[in-house]
């Protein structure tokens, strides 16, 4: 794409050539607006509990941030967290509360997350099957096996796993090392042929497959990445739940989604990337706090809240276009 | 048309899936096809069918369209048509109206927001379902509101001509309606050029962006009759009234043979669609397997049928 190459060399072109920025700016404003309704908002306390709030979001927002740019999308990824979070914990309950059973219910849980991914790569890529229907079916029967698991919300686990989980090291909570480690891998990743691959597969697939690229073996790789990172997320849903619940994961499939959405990338797949979405991540968050905090009569919240996403969505979309 | 074709149309395969699911039904549970259960089932499966109606329209327009608002906007004109009415029926044929307007504004919204600011339809819709929810909320206070006239409950339950509920033969002069209307009328051809290739339909001169609003329109008006019917089986409405609908329509659809990229598919395979989906939740339930089990069977059985006729 030479004309491309020569836009990027244009001074001031970054703006135009950054998916995020709106959703830089929308987050500033509602940070300001959520410092100005909430005192205590910028005190280490108050900073690290939004962190751990907003880390499984995250999370499960970058891994849908690599499917949609492979063109494809997972509406799975809510039910694939029920099923880690029932797994985990059950695995952690039968082999005692030792340092090991918390390790095999870590590495149970991930694998879980990897496989109920790869199954749906696997769908999609090799069958080409439309994605939307069949990770709704996957959702379904992900969601089914959570209820096998453990039928109720219940379970416990040891005090260790969550203790560990809030104190962390280094005088910061674990949630905020895993942020750092998350922006690093985002960062690392983004720098790889893998991502330029993505990005060519999912803005013309039909272009890339006579590229020679492994358009299959990418869109798989891309699903099962996003099914590690929601384990990942329902692992840290753990740390600050301590017990298991098969409907844990429900609402955050279409939150991953306005996420993405929110951080400018194209739900048609070729453009944007995970770091609009990390901060998408961060406005739903924050919008939850404002309402909250806003002292909203209880029967208004969810329509306020709905409205300010919408109107967010609508901004983040025209702008994207204008820029692009 | 020889055998191979019909199994390879989707819409025919459906319908003998349908057919397979009964005798199987029948075998394992006698009277499962008996006639007032088969009429039971296309009871149900009709305000499933009405939905999907307005979704594949909304489908056939191409351009990503989906509407996942069809759940909450059944939700408002089936609350605004049961305060209509409030038991009463004298207030019908007001509330039905009302019930089509609301639905058809709800659709307007998301057809405008998803051509004229040309939001992707899938956050739209979704953004119109939680504001719409929201609205639902504060119009509730959380409680159940309004009440179905005494009419509307008989409409949807009782016999009415041969044997058949009103609903159903409510639904089958909308399915010849909707059927010839794509086929016959410049709307639906216009919705097929424009879901099929936009760039050359509006270089055949088809005003392309009001087709698709018009579309999103239809859609919520669809949605309001089936919030109707609906109110006539619930008596009330609560807030998720219409939630268990959403990706159901989207699914008969597809099962239907209408592509998700837009431009090619019937309303017959739609209709074929919900009354599979219908019995097949019928058939789970009568076979006694528990909820969660049941759950993991229709979804493999949902990505079976996709994997022999929705190949890309």
């Amino acid at each position: 794409m030479p004309e491309a190459a020569q836009e990027r060399a244009r001074p001031g072109a970054w703006v135009r050539d950054s998916p995020w920025l709106l959703a830089a700016v929308l987050l500033v404003a509602f940070a300001i607006l959520n410092a100005a309704i909430q005192a205590n908002f910028f005190t280490p306390f108050s900073l690290a509990l939004n962190v751990t709030t907003v880390l499984p979001l995250m999370l499960i927002a970058v891994g849908q941030t690599y499917v949609v740019l492979g063109g494809s999308i997972d509406l799975s990824l809510g039910a694939i967290v029920s099923l880690v979070n029932v797994v985990a914990v059950e695995i952690i309950t039968a082999l005692g509360t030792g340092p090991g059973a918390i390790g095999a219910g870590l590495v149970a849980g991930l694998a879980t997350g990897l496989a109920c991914g790869m199954l749906n790569g696997l769908i999609v890529s090799l069958f080409r099957l439309p994605p939307i229907v069949t990770t709704f079916a996957t959702g379904v029967i992900f969601g089914g096996l959570a209820l096998i698991v453990l039928p109720q919300a219940g379970g416990s686990l040891p005090p260790a796993y969550y203790l560990v989980y809030a104190q962390g090291f280094l005088g910061l909570t674990l949630p905020i090392w895993l942020v750092v480690l998350l922006i690093g891998g985002v960062w690392l990743v983004g720098g790889t042929r893998f991502n330029r691959h993505l990005l060519a597969v999912g803005s013309n697939r039909q272009a890339a497959f006579q590229t020679g690229l492994p358009v299959r073996r990418i869109v798989f790789a891309s699903h099962a990445a996003a099914g590690l990172l929601a384990a990942m997320a329902a692992l840290c849903i753990l740390g600050v739940a301590g017990a298991g619940d098969p409907l844990m994961g429900q609402a955050f499939t279409l939150g991953s989604v306005s996420a993405v959405v929110l951080g400018g990338t194209a739900l048609a797949g070729g453009w944007g990337g995970p770091a609009g979405s990390i901060l998408g991540a961060c406005i739903l968050v924050l919008i939850n706090n404002i309402i909250f905090f806003a002292n909203i009569d209880f029967v208004y919240q969810s329509v306020v809240q709905s409205a300010i996403i919408l109107a967010a969505l609508a901004a983040g979309v025209f702008a994207s276009r204008r820029r692009r | 048309m020889r055998v191979g074709a019909v199994l390879r149309d989707p819409a025919a395969a459906t319908l003998i899936g349908c057919v397979l699911l009964l005798g199987v039904g029948e075998a394992l549970a006698p009277g499962f096809a008996g006639f007032g259960q088969v009429v039971g089932q296309f009871g149900v499966a009709a305000i499933l069918a009405i939905v999907a109606a307005g979704q594949g329209i909304v489908i056939l327009a191409g351009r990503e369209g989906i509407d996942l608002s069809v759940g909450s906007t059944m939700s408002l004109a089936a609350l605004v048509a049961g305060n209509i009415m409030g038991g009463e029926n004298a207030g019908l044929l007001p509330a039905l109206v009302a019930a089509l307007v609301v639905g058809g504004a709800v659709g307007l919204f998301n057809g405008l927001g998803a051509t004229v600011l040309r939001i992707p339809p899938l956050v739209m819709t979704l953004g119109t379902a939680g504001v719409v929810t929201g609205l639902l909320v504060v119009l509730t206070q959380g409680r159940p509101s309004g009440a179905a006239a005494p009419a509307l409950g008989a409409f949807v339950s009782r016999p009415m001509l041969l044997g058949l509920p009103g609903v159903l033969i409510a639904w089958a002069l909308l399915a010849m309606l909707v059927e010839t209307g794509l086929r016959r009328t410049r709307f639906g051809l216009n919705l097929y050029a424009v879901g099929s290739n936009d760039h050359a339909a509006r270089l055949a001169g088809v005003r392309v962006a009001t087709t698709r609003v018009l579309a999103y329109a239809a859609c919520g008006a669809l949605a309001g009759l089936a919030g109707f019917f609906l109110l006539g089986y619930t008596g009330a409405v609560f807030v998720g009234a219409g939630e268990q609908y959403i990706l159901p329509s989207v699914i008969a659809v597809v099962l239907g043979g209408t592509s998700l990229a837009g431009g090619r598919g019937s309303y017959l395979g739609s209709a074929a669609g919900a009354v599979f989906l219908t019995i097949l939740t019928a058939f789970l339930t009568t076979l006694s397997i528990a909820p969660a089990e049941r759950q993991i069977i229709f979804g493999a059985i949902l990505i079976g049928f996709m994997l022999v006729y929705s190949r890309e």
